[in-house]
């Protein structure tokens, strides 16, 4: 990687590794809400509904401002972290929640598609030949469903990598902190002469989205095969 | 063991309220669809949680909604052979008869892969499995479960009649030599027939008659699944094979022709007569192709709405239901206590509708 300029190199890292714990810490909510929509029938369940696509729909910058307003240092969520050493606001943690809300609906419509695909019969029948809640989870549920979760986790990757509004509204444009790849490549356009280095971190980019998709399919062709779907 | 049962239960527009005792051996819920059979299973297996009701399999009390008793499904030790399979698609089918096989098994697992004959396919994926050989894994995965008691859910509906009579005989074979008390679903007179120690006749969610087979299925007063499907069942020994493919059994002293049964001579059978295939006749019948006579007396006529007659015949082989038309009884002055003649075409009687 001799060809990336030190800044942009910053720049590559850190949205890899936002985009590792976007993905990594939103798989345990979007399985629960997945599930949820897909199983469930409760009160204010079209209500959960609609807060998860809402990231998809609100324009980012609106998004990363409420977090801002309830992250941010003087936020209730905030402050609360903040007493408890928590620092996200202006953080590279705070892009990592960023992130990980605006992907938020491409993940839970993912896993929750493959949900829908699995029979509840099948776990019924599993339940009969003595398998606990937890075991028909396990070994019934998870591996039907694994084709969803990893669709769900590569496109919330790609998300993740290019993120920029509510990003830089909630957390700033900060090198080495908060400057993630879309970031950079705004702040290099805004300088004379950046063109070149914000045209290779657009290469990064495009290569990294096209690929994420083209792996996820692969992946979840090659799932939907071991799980007898085809 | 015996399994007692007593439920109420309301669907939108069906009301559910059975009671029955199902002695050992293989009882069948015999009836029509919508009559409520596969939610009284689903009710045995926990499943589905009836409104009231008492479930006991053997002492153990499985339900009791007066006591608040629910065990929960995987703790009923049920055996559920699925309408519909319910493999698992993800494992292969050696994976998928050990799923809940406990740690303590009594049964060997090459013993029930042999006698299932699913030896070859084991390390197959449910996906290429003809729909027979679903059929057996699914079977092996319940009993390798080693349940107190198996349900069966028309394990064979999905399946033509070669693949039905294929997998058969492994219920006839669980039933005599296997001791766990089977509780088997199905809207087809045959399978009743041929492997029902008692019977549960379901009508619209209530237990229209229940008792042995032979009984339930000769009485012209019961016909859960159409007057069609109606017909009395026979006990018969097998006397001797003939060189022309037939195979002539000892009805009560009257010879039955049938196309070749491969049983060995003195075997008892089961033969399901068909009530649509028998024809009266008040004399000695003469210059006809029908090999079988059975002479007889009218016991019961019964005419309702529609053009047919359910005429009950007795004779030395047992009760014989005859489905004729309404003009014939008055053209033949068809009454209780009227001599009369049954015959049966030998080729009427179909392989399915014989069984040990």
């Amino acid at each position: 990687m001799d060809w990336l300029g030190p800044a942009e190199r910053e720049a590559l890292t850190l949205s890899l590794r936002v985009a590792f714990w976007a993905t990594l810490l939103s798989l345990p909510p979007a399985m629960l809400c997945a599930h949820a929509l897909a199983r469930w029938r409760f009160p204010g369940r079209q209500m959960l509904n609609g807060l998860v696509h809402l990231p998809l729909i609100l324009p980012p910058v609106v998004t990363g401002y409420l977090l801002l307003l309830a992250f941010g240092p003087n936020g209730p969520v905030g402050a609360l972290l903040e007493s408890a050493g928590i620092a996200i606001a202006f953080r590279w943690t705070g892009a990592v929640l960023a992130a990980a809300v605006m992907a938020f609906p491409l993940m839970v419509r993912a896993i929750r598609l493959s949900v829908e695909a699995v029979d509840p019969g099948i776990e019924e029948a599993a339940a009969t030949l003595g398998a606990a809640r937890a075991r028909v989870f396990l070994t019934i549920t998870l591996p039907l469903t694994l084709p969803g979760i990893l669709t769900g986790a590569i496109l919330t990757f790609a998300k993740a990598m290019g993120e920029f509004g509510a990003t830089i509204t909630f957390v700033a444009n900060i090198p080495g902190e908060t400057r993630t790849l879309p970031s950079a490549v705004h702040a290099f356009l805004q300088v004379p002469g950046g063109e070149d280095a914000a045209a290779r971190l657009v290469v990064i980019s495009v290569a990294v989205s096209l690929g994420a998709v083209l792996v996820s399919e692969f992946l979840a062709a090659r799932v939907a095969r071991r799980v007898g779907r085809s | 063991m015996s399994l007692s049962v007593r439920l109420k239960h309301d669907f939108g527009g069906f009301a559910l309220d059975a009671r029955f005792e199902a002695p050992p051996g293989l009882t069948v819920l015999f009836g029509r669809s919508g009559s409520g059979k596969t939610s009284i299973v689903n009710a045995v297996a926990g499943i589905l949680k009836p409104r009231e009701g008492r479930v006991v399999l053997g002492g153990r009390v499985l339900f009791d909604s007066a006591g608040g008793v629910d065990v929960p499904v995987p703790r009923r030790r049920m055996g559920y052979v699925f309408q519909d399979g319910r493999l698992f698609p993800h494992m292969s089918v050696r994976s998928n008869l050990l799923y809940g096989r406990p740690r303590n098994a009594m049964v060997p697992f090459g013993r029930m892969v042999d006698l299932l004959g699913i030896g070859s396919i084991l390390d197959r994926r449910p996906g290429g499995l003809s729909g027979g050989e679903k059929a057996r894994v699914a079977i092996g995965r319940a009993l390798l479960r080693e349940p107190e008691l198996v349900l069966a859910d028309e394990p064979l509906a999905a399946l033509d009649t070669a693949r039905k009579e294929e997998i058969l005989p492994y219920f006839e074979r669980l039933r005599d030599e296997v001791s766990v008390p089977i509780l088997y679903v199905t809207h087809s007179a045959s399978e009743v027939a041929r492997l029902a120690t008692w019977v549960v006749a379901l009508e619209e969610g209530r237990v229209a008659r229940e008792g042995e087979a032979r009984e339930v299925l000769s009485d012209p007063e019961v016909s859960p699944a159409g007057a069609r499907e109606a017909g009395a069942v026979l006990e018969a020994r097998v006397r001797k094979h003939h060189d022309d493919g037939l195979t002539e059994l000892d009805a009560g002293g009257v010879p039955l022709f049938l196309p070749r049964v491969a049983r060995p001579l003195g075997a008892s059978l089961r033969v399901r007569v068909a009530a649509s295939e028998v024809i009266l006749s008040k004399d000695v019948p003469v210059g006809l192709s029908a090999l079988n006579v059975l002479p007889g007396r009218v016991e019961t006529v019964r005419t309702g709405a529609g053009p047919g007659a359910m005429v009950a015949l007795e004779t030395p082989a047992g009760r014989i239901l005859a489905r004729v038309t309404a003009r014939s009884v008055a053209a033949l002055g068809l009454r209780q206590g009227l001599k009369c003649h049954a015959l049966v075409k030998a080729l009427a009687v179909a392989p399915g509708d014989v069984g040990s």
